[in-house]
């Protein structure tokens, strides 16, 4: 124990603190976040009304919440992690019985004058969860079968309430990201392995339980001329756009695509549709940049974590992160199916981005605490 | 326990940081992948996608012309244009159609057999193409669509432009309507304006005869159009031209006044020719329709009940109603036993009632027999006996030429569709119809003007010309002139020459023909047409010449004729038609006029009175002469 004390840094104090915050990484955050207001003032046809303006702001506050967050010691999100999966449960729980209904879904609930979507706190709550699991195992322990069952149980929970809404995208991120960490965390190869041939049994069964224009969906995904003027519509007027937009784009606010309407949901998932056809693939390997930048700090600063738990957490964040970005672009090129994932800051949304950049305040936390003691806690 | 502690500790974190790097280099692999699926897009397949995305973007549009303007020949609007809120639709491939459609049907109860259309139109439907869902909609109906607007998506409201008859039925044959383009109506014409759903065609009248002048060229405007087809902004714009106004040949006051006068018959027709010009100055069908009806879209049960009129409204007898010209026709047998020099102006043939060819009698109208008579005489006094013999005499060939030559048995050039040739019978006719060779007793009917021979009124206007200027070869004429600035329409200076060929008749026989017509009113079988309606002597400058005709319907049998049964007795529909023609004034004759009163019995008394009323009216008029009257009302 001795050594232990010799071996722990003094406490760092509140200037340290300061300093340890990844400043690079806030910055490349809020460039993303003004890509995401150019974006958004483009799809308004060229005015800040309605979203681009409440984007900066919501991004504001969003930063100072990421920043405060930072500061908060590991030790308390270890002690919270299971009384906030507890609650984003119970509000899933409360979406599927009581939830505003908007685009054929039931995502959202109303509380006063906010409007908060469940589905993203229960990201952030799965790897909260799942990190204080592991944290408090040993490593043989973390290969074992059995001990991979109640994470699993973690998983599985939120992605059944999800699929009921139905979000497909959310459900998807959780596994996959749930299964990312489950895979760093040590769990043994043939369990994926088992995992995987018993989802693709299952697909029959979930087929089953899909909704019409889900798998209107997966099949326009899979043929995407089977009904170009349909369902394929959404994919096949993105590509359009994306592809107009040539090496250089169409230029600020001259998108055809966009502000004639082609284009669905231009604002939410398909911004980056909207951002590609006026900026070209110049502006499109520009943002996907700075997105592989936010993961390269990401991995750092899990690499560089002294402890399992911020490891995880931060690991967690930042595969939620690549996942957010990959599905998002991927579905808008028409590389899989339309699933309702939003592309992170730039897409308008206000919970989406509380929750990322509070995501992004642990990842940064985790810096910040990188040597701190933390009691293996079960 | 420390050792092991740290130990496990970096045990975990060694497999954690492995299988983070990868983590960490399968995710770099999938954005490259996102990176290579950018250049595929973006650089490798980016010409076809702007193509796509322009052909989204721009649509054509064409500017539908308005339609030229028609009036009268002193400038009175026949047909003009008047705004025209239409309700049009369109829709994405049909999607939602069913509903639009249910809900355009509680806002404008459109009906079941509109609803089936527009629905099949709505599925049809590419590329954000409209369809008109309803015409001439009323202020009441524009505020319904625009209050349920958010409830209607892909449904506007357009300004576009209708045709309105501001004469209705008065006019309704010569103007005719318009109608949506049919496939008959685009048959050799490439306009691309035709395939608008808005466009109209004229389908009778002068709206057809004058359609490729009165439409106009079409416009066209390149425009920006967002995904459900709304125009954003115009990128380009050319102007089209509007069609040509046209000034028509038509008097309309007189037309008014024909009309007016025949009124009281229940089925007829007038024509009014300028003797030197051609120009028709009335025509008139009785009865009409109002052709409001077609341009605001007629109903089934009116077009039913228009079509199955014993009446025929939608027919315009003046030029494709056909009946034996009778008695009407005797100037034309006179004229072939004249040139073929069978009779000359002394020849006196004789009457005793009738006349038999083997064992068939010919009956004169009048049964004591007229005795002898000159042509002039014959003429005047219509005898059937005399013209018999005088057929006889020039036979059959002689007639049919000079019967074609004053216009019988062809279409004139007047233009306006549905004009009937009429029969003029020859020889060649008969061989080829019947297989049997032509007889004498088909010269004797022909002779005067019965049998196989029929014409229309406008025919008997015609000949009646040609016969009043002397023998020039005039043709009717509709369209006085025709200008596309409205500024720039006004009629040509009266002329007094006919420009028309000689017909190469003997002009001694002319005058000897126009002779007998005078005596006809004269001292003749319209002598009662010597004094006006009240009874006065006419004017001498009024003094006009005509010929009466009774055209026989149904034979009267021999037993018949022996129970006494005359024309009163049978049904209408069986009953004679009455003819007139005539022409003034005597001296210097200027204005031609044919009546006939469908089964109106006696040609004299029935159709000479209205003839005679609408040729003093006409001559009092003078339209031809008359410039100043468009001038008055042109300047309004």
């Amino acid at each position: 124990m001795t050594s232990l004390a010799v071996g722990a840094p003094a406490p760092v104090g509140f200037s340290e603190k300061i300093w340890r915050i990844n400043w690079g990484l806030a910055l490349v955050l809020t460039a993303i976040a003004a890509i995401g207001v150019v974006a958004l003032y483009s799809a308004a046809g060229g005015r800040f009304e309605p979203w681009a303006a409440r984007h900066a702001i919501r991004f504001g506050a969003a930063f100072a919440l990421m920043l405060a967050v930072a500061l908060i010691h590991p030790k308390v999100w270890l002690t919270l992690a299971w009384p906030i999966y507890v609650a984003a449960m119970l509000l899933l729980v409360a979406v599927d019985v009581a939830g505003k209904t908007g685009m054929g879904a039931q995502r959202w609930l109303v509380i006063g004058p906010m409007q908060i979507q469940p589905s993203e706190i229960t990201k952030v709550a799965v790897i909260l969860v799942l990190a204080r699991y592991y944290h408090g195992l040993r490593k043989e322990e973390s290969a074992r079968f059995l001990y991979a069952l109640p994470p699993l149980a973690v998983i599985l929970a939120p992605v059944a309430l999800v699929m009921v809404q139905p979000d497909l995208g959310t459900a998807m991120m959780v596994l996959l990201g749930g299964a990312a960490l489950l895979f760093v965390a040590g769990v043994r190869l043939w369990m994926f392995l088992a995992a995987a041939v018993a989802a693709v049994g299952c697909l029959p069964i979930a087929w089953s339980f899909m909704h019409e224009y889900q798998r209107k969906r997966v099949l326009t995904f899979l043929d995407p001329d089977r009904d170009p003027l349909g369902a394929g519509y959404h994919i096949t007027q993105s590509k359009i756009a994306i592809g107009s937009g040539g090496l250089f784009g169409k230029g600020f606010l001259k998108g055809t695509q966009s502000s004639l309407n082609f284009l669905p949901e231009k604002q939410t998932d398909f911004i980056f549709t909207t951002f590609v056809e006026e900026w070209g693939m110049v502006g499109a390997c520009v943002l996907l940049a700075l997105f592989a930048l936010v993961l390269v700090w990401g991995f750092s600063i899990a690499l560089r974590s002294q402890h399992h738990f911020g490891r995880l957490v931060a690991l967690g964040v930042t595969v939620m992160m690549f996942l957010y970005v990959f599905i998002n672009t991927a579905m808008v090129m028409g590389l899989l199916p339309v699933v309702g994932v939003p592309l992170p800051l730039v897409s308008n949304g206000g919970t989406a981005m509380l929750s990322v950049m509070f995501a992004c305040g642990l990842l940064i936390g985790v810096n910040v605490y990188r040597d701190a003691q933390l009691p293996r806690t079960r | 326990m420390i050792q092991r502690f740290r130990k496990g500790d970096g045990e975990r974190s060694g497999l954690f940081t492995r299988r983070t790097l990868l983590l960490g280099g399968a995710q770099a692999v999938l954005l490259s992948a996102l990176a290579g699926r950018l250049y595929q897009l973006q650089v490798l397949e980016t010409q076809r996608f702007a193509t796509l995305a322009e052909e989204n973007r721009i649509n054509l549009r064409l500017l539908p012309p308005s339609r030229g303007l028609i009036f009268d020949r002193t400038g009175q609007p026949l047909a003009i244009n008047r705004n025209n809120f239409r309700a049009m639709a369109t829709s994405d491939r049909g999607r939602g159609a069913e509903v639009l459609v249910d809900r355009l049907d509680q806002i404008l109860n459109i009906g079941e057999v509109e609803r089936n259309r527009l629905l099949r139109e709505l599925r049809r439907s590419r590329n954000a193409q409209q369809s008109v869902v309803r015409e001439n909609l009323g202020w009441e109906e524009v505020a319904r669509l625009e209050f349920n607007a958010p409830d209607l998506p892909g449904v506007f409201i357009d300004l576009g432009q209708t045709r309105d008859y501001p004469e209705g039925e008065l006019m309704s044959h010569i103007i005719g309507y318009t109608g949506r383009v049919s496939d008959e109506d685009l048959a050799g014409r490439d306009d691309p304006v035709l395939q608008l759903a808005t466009m109209r065609f004229g389908k009778k009248g002068a709206e057809r005869s004058l359609e490729d002048d009165l439409r106009g060229r079409a416009g066209a405007v390149q425009v920006e159009v967002n995904s459900v087809g709304r125009v954003v902004r115009e990128l380009d714009r050319t102007e089209g031209q509007p069609g040509s106004n046209a000034l028509l040949t038509i008097d309309l006051d007189l037309q008014r006044f024909a009309a007016e006068r025949i009124k009281e018959h229940q089925s007829g027709s007038i024509v009014v020719l300028d003797v030197i010009t051609g120009d028709v100055l009335t025509m008139v069908s009785t009865p009409g329709f109002d052709p409001n009806t077609f341009a605001r879209g007629i109903t089934q049960g009116e077009w039913r009940e228009l079509m199955e009129s014993p009446e025929r409204p939608l027919n315009n007898k003046a030029i494709n109603g056909v009946y034996p010209p009778g008695s009407t026709y005797k100037m034309v047998t006179a004229l072939a036993a004249l040139e073929s020099k069978a009779i000359d102006p002394w020849t006196v043939l004789p009457c005793t009632g009738y006349l038999t060819l083997g064992d068939i009698r010919f009956h004169c109208w009048l049964k004591s027999g007229h005795g002898g008579l000159s042509v002039v005489q014959a003429i005047a006094q219509s005898c059937d006996c005399f013209f018999y013999e005088a057929a006889r005499r020039a036979g059959v060939d002689r007639i049919h030429e000079v019967a074609t030559k004053l216009g019988f048995g062809r279409q004139s050039e007047l233009g306006l569709p549905g004009e009937s040739a009429g029969l003029q019978p020859s020889r060649a006719w008969k061989q080829e119809k019947y297989s049997k060779p032509w007889q004498q007793g088909d010269t004797f009917n022909l002779g005067i003007g019965q049998g196989y021979m029929n014409c229309t009124p406008l025919q008997l206007a015609i000949m009646t010309a040609r016969i009043a200027n002397g023998g020039y070869e005039v043709q009717p004429n509709l369209l006085l002139a025709k200008a596309t600035p409205r500024e720039e329409l006004s009629p040509p200076p009266p002329r007094e020459k006919s420009t028309a060929p000689s017909l190469r008749i003997n002009p001694q026989n002319m005058a000897l023909v126009r002779e007998g017509m005078i005596q006809v009113v004269a001292a003749g079988t319209a002598s009662n047409l010597r004094v006006d309606a009240s009874g006065k002597l006419l004017d001498p400058a009024l003094r006009f010449a005509g010929k009466t005709g009774t055209a026989q319907v149904k034979r009267i049998t021999e037993r018949e004729r022996d129970m006494g049964i005359t024309q009163y007795q049978l049904p209408w529909h069986l009953r004679h038609h009455a003819l007139f023609v005539c022409w003034g004034p005597v001296e210097n004759a200027r204005y031609a006029c044919a009546v006939i009163v469908e089964h109106g019995m006696a040609g004299g008394a029935t159709a000479g009175p209205i003839g005679r009323d609408v040729l003093v009216e006409t001559m009092k008029r003078d339209p031809s002469r008359r410039v100043d009257r468009f001038k008055k009302m042109a300047s309004r």
